[in-house]
């Protein structure tokens, strides 16, 4: 992968650091949230971006940039596929276009345009997609997508990103300005913790050690990092030594630091809000296959749609807790 | 010689090259090739703004070929210009050539995005435009799609985003010749009437004669003229047009011509036979 150097000049450090401590402060933020509010930052100083909503702009939050710089927000109405298209046309012509709706909708509805036109001629959009899982909550499961990371991330060409919290989602978002093609970056609706503080830095490809540990690692994305690390908590209190990783980029992967953690704990638990089919759990079933297989096991959403509920509520029901986390570990170190 | 009569004299020459290399080939689409020749013709050797030497000219017109299954006639008109040579025309289709079965913006100079996949050039153009406008461009924008193509959901929803948008910087063009695939469009699933249906959209519609060069001629002057409205031209043609063995046959939309075929259109073309 090639990163090519951008003309364009990104905040000044300092803006960027009081911004930072800004979502440090909150301690709970949705990484929808973060998107938006930074989209609409770096606006300011990126005359090339451009954003396309499709009558979501509320919810996706690109409507804070919108308020912005009306002239360079085009509405598209409810035509997901058309959005994808017009967004192509735009990178095409050398503009940075972010197209934003629902998960479901921008890989499901309009995946052909996707992968027709968009990544089969590299161009240069940024698909964020929020409502991404069953954090979406009371909508039920024609809302819910389940399926975007294994959609996205079979097509050729195409960068998935899943970023844990609101500071890794502006350091994604900034990095897909300085970026040249097509990247796919899923985020959330619901609030979730602050891992993260200034000093992180996002590379594209690369994951990131949150704790040490040597019995077992938990590799997770998404708003499951956090999971991950309460997980390694009741761990600990067991007296079980448990990794933590964050792999937010799902493609390309970080292979080395994955088998890397397969070689120095020998058991494996990944954790997503996403179909145990195709995602980040298949992505690292891949690596470990083919390169270092040791006892695994994946957390996530065991083929099967969502349904309505409170988002917490939901995340009980399909198993998505520290605790689920904890149980799966237990298991695979027993497997050793 | 008047301007048409050049055009038409460019038109044969360009459909002797689309049926050698089809013919070369072994496959490809005949029938949808030859009824849009006219058309680009018109453009490219008329009406668009372009350089020879510079593909990439900030300042050029672009052309977004929707029915990408008619490449062949692109490649032709782009060997012409100078974009790809004569010689890569007769590698069409084959393992490593920079002919694609459909274009392939990555392979040609001059292929603006890559098409295919019926209904989503009309979004692509849309984009274009839209960035030309960000960036206050004279830049024209054209956009060839099929009939059949206008089948695609997505087309209706790209017609209401350029009448939104006010694209009056965007012409498209309906190579109407009324067959596709497994047959007759009425008869596969009726889109007429189109004309009325594009209006009905928002749009400037004009219909044209698609092999009439004085007719393709004033209804490209008169989008031109056509302030805060994209335009569409609805083309009448025939597909196949130019051989009578192809003329108005579904069949060869996607037949390339067997020998027997090439040696009676070259003859009918007034090919010089090597």
């Amino acid at each position: 992968m090639t990163i090519h150097p951008h003309p364009n000049p990104l905040p000044s450090r300092e803006r960027e650091k009081a911004y930072i401590e800004e979502f440090k402060l909150a301690e709970m933020i949705a990484t929808r949230e973060a998107y938006g509010e930074t989209l609409a930052r770096l606006g300011e100083i990126n005359k090339d971006i451009v954003v396309l909503d499709a009558d979501l702009s509320g919810s996706t939050k690109t409507a804070i940039f919108a308020k912005k710089f009306p002239e360079r927000f085009f509405n598209m109405g409810v035509a997901e596929q058309d959005m994808m298209g017009t967004a192509a046309g735009l990178a095409v012509a050398g503009k940075i276009p972010f197209a934003s709706t629902f998960a479901i909708f921008a890989t499901g509805r309009a995946w052909e345009q996707v992968r027709q036109s968009i990544a089969y001629p590299k161009a240069n959009v940024k698909i964020v997609a929020s409502h991404a899982g069953i954090t979406v909550g009371e909508d039920g499961a024609s809302h819910q997508s389940v399926e975007d990371i294994a959609v996205m991330r079979v097509i050729p060409e195409m960068t998935v990103i899943v970023p844990a919290d609101g500071i890794e989602t502006r350091k994604v978002i900034e990095e897909m300005v300085r970026y040249k093609g097509p990247v796919y970056v899923r985020v959330s609706r619901g609030k979730s913790p602050v891992i993260f503080d200034d000093s992180y830095s996002f590379e594209i490809g690369k994951g990131t050690v949150l704790r040490e540990g040597t019995g077992v690692a938990i590799i997770a994305c998404g708003i499951m990092v956090s999971k991950a690390m309460e997980a390694a908590d009741i761990l600990g209190k067991e007296g079980l030594s448990a990794r933590v990783i964050n792999i937010s980029t799902i493609k390309p992967i970080d292979k080395d630091l994955i088998i890397k953690a397969a070689r120095e704990t020998c058991a494996i638990v990944t954790a997503e809000e996403h179909s145990v089919i195709g995602g980040l759990g298949s992505a690292v079933a891949e690596v470990l296959s083919e390169n270092y297989p040791v006892p695994m096991k994946r957390v996530g959403i065991e083929d099967k749609f969502g349904t309505s509920g409170d988002a917490d509520r939901l995340m009980e029901i399909y198993g998505l807790t520290p605790e689920n986390i904890a149980k799966a570990a237990r298991e695979v170190i027993k497997r050793k | 010689m008047t301007e048409a009569a050049q055009l038409k004299e460019i038109a044969r020459n360009l459909r002797i090259d689309i049926l050698r290399m089809l013919h070369k080939a072994k496959s490809g689409h005949t029938g949808g090739s030859l009824s849009c020749i006219d058309i680009l013709t018109t453009l490219y050797f008329s009406k668009m703004r372009y350089r020879i030497d510079d593909p990439a000219w900030p300042d050029r017109d672009r052309f977004i070929l929707s029915k990408g299954h008619a490449a062949p006639a692109l490649y032709a008109v782009l060997a012409r210009i100078g974009y790809c040579s004569n010689e890569d025309l007769m590698t069409l289709r084959q393992a490593g050539s920079k002919l694609q079965g459909h274009p392939d913006c990555k392979a040609i100079a001059g292929i603006e995005v890559s098409t295919g996949s019926l209904g989503q050039g009309l979004s692509m153009a849309n984009g274009i435009s839209l960035a030309l406008k960000l960036d206050k461009k004279q830049s024209r924008v054209y956009c060839l799609l099929g009939d059949g193509e206008c089948q695609e959901g997505q087309v209706w929803e790209a017609a209401m985003t350029a009448a939104h948008y006010r694209l009056d910087n965007l012409c498209a063009i309906v190579d109407n010749n009324g067959l596709q695939i497994d047959g007759a469009v009425k008869d596969v699933k009726g889109i007429e009437p189109l004309p009325e249906k594009w209006k009905a959209f928002g749009w400037n519609v004009i219909t044209a004669d698609g092999h009439d060069f004085d007719s393709l001629l004033s209804a490209f002057g008169k989008a031109e003229e056509v302030k805060a409205q994209p335009t569409m031209i609805v083309a009448r043609t025939v597909k196949g047009k130019g051989v009578s063995v192809f003329e108005g046959k579904a069949k060869y939309h996607g037949v390339p011509p067997s020998d027997e075929e090439l040696a009676v259109a070259l003859k009918e073309l007034g090919a010089n036979i090597k």
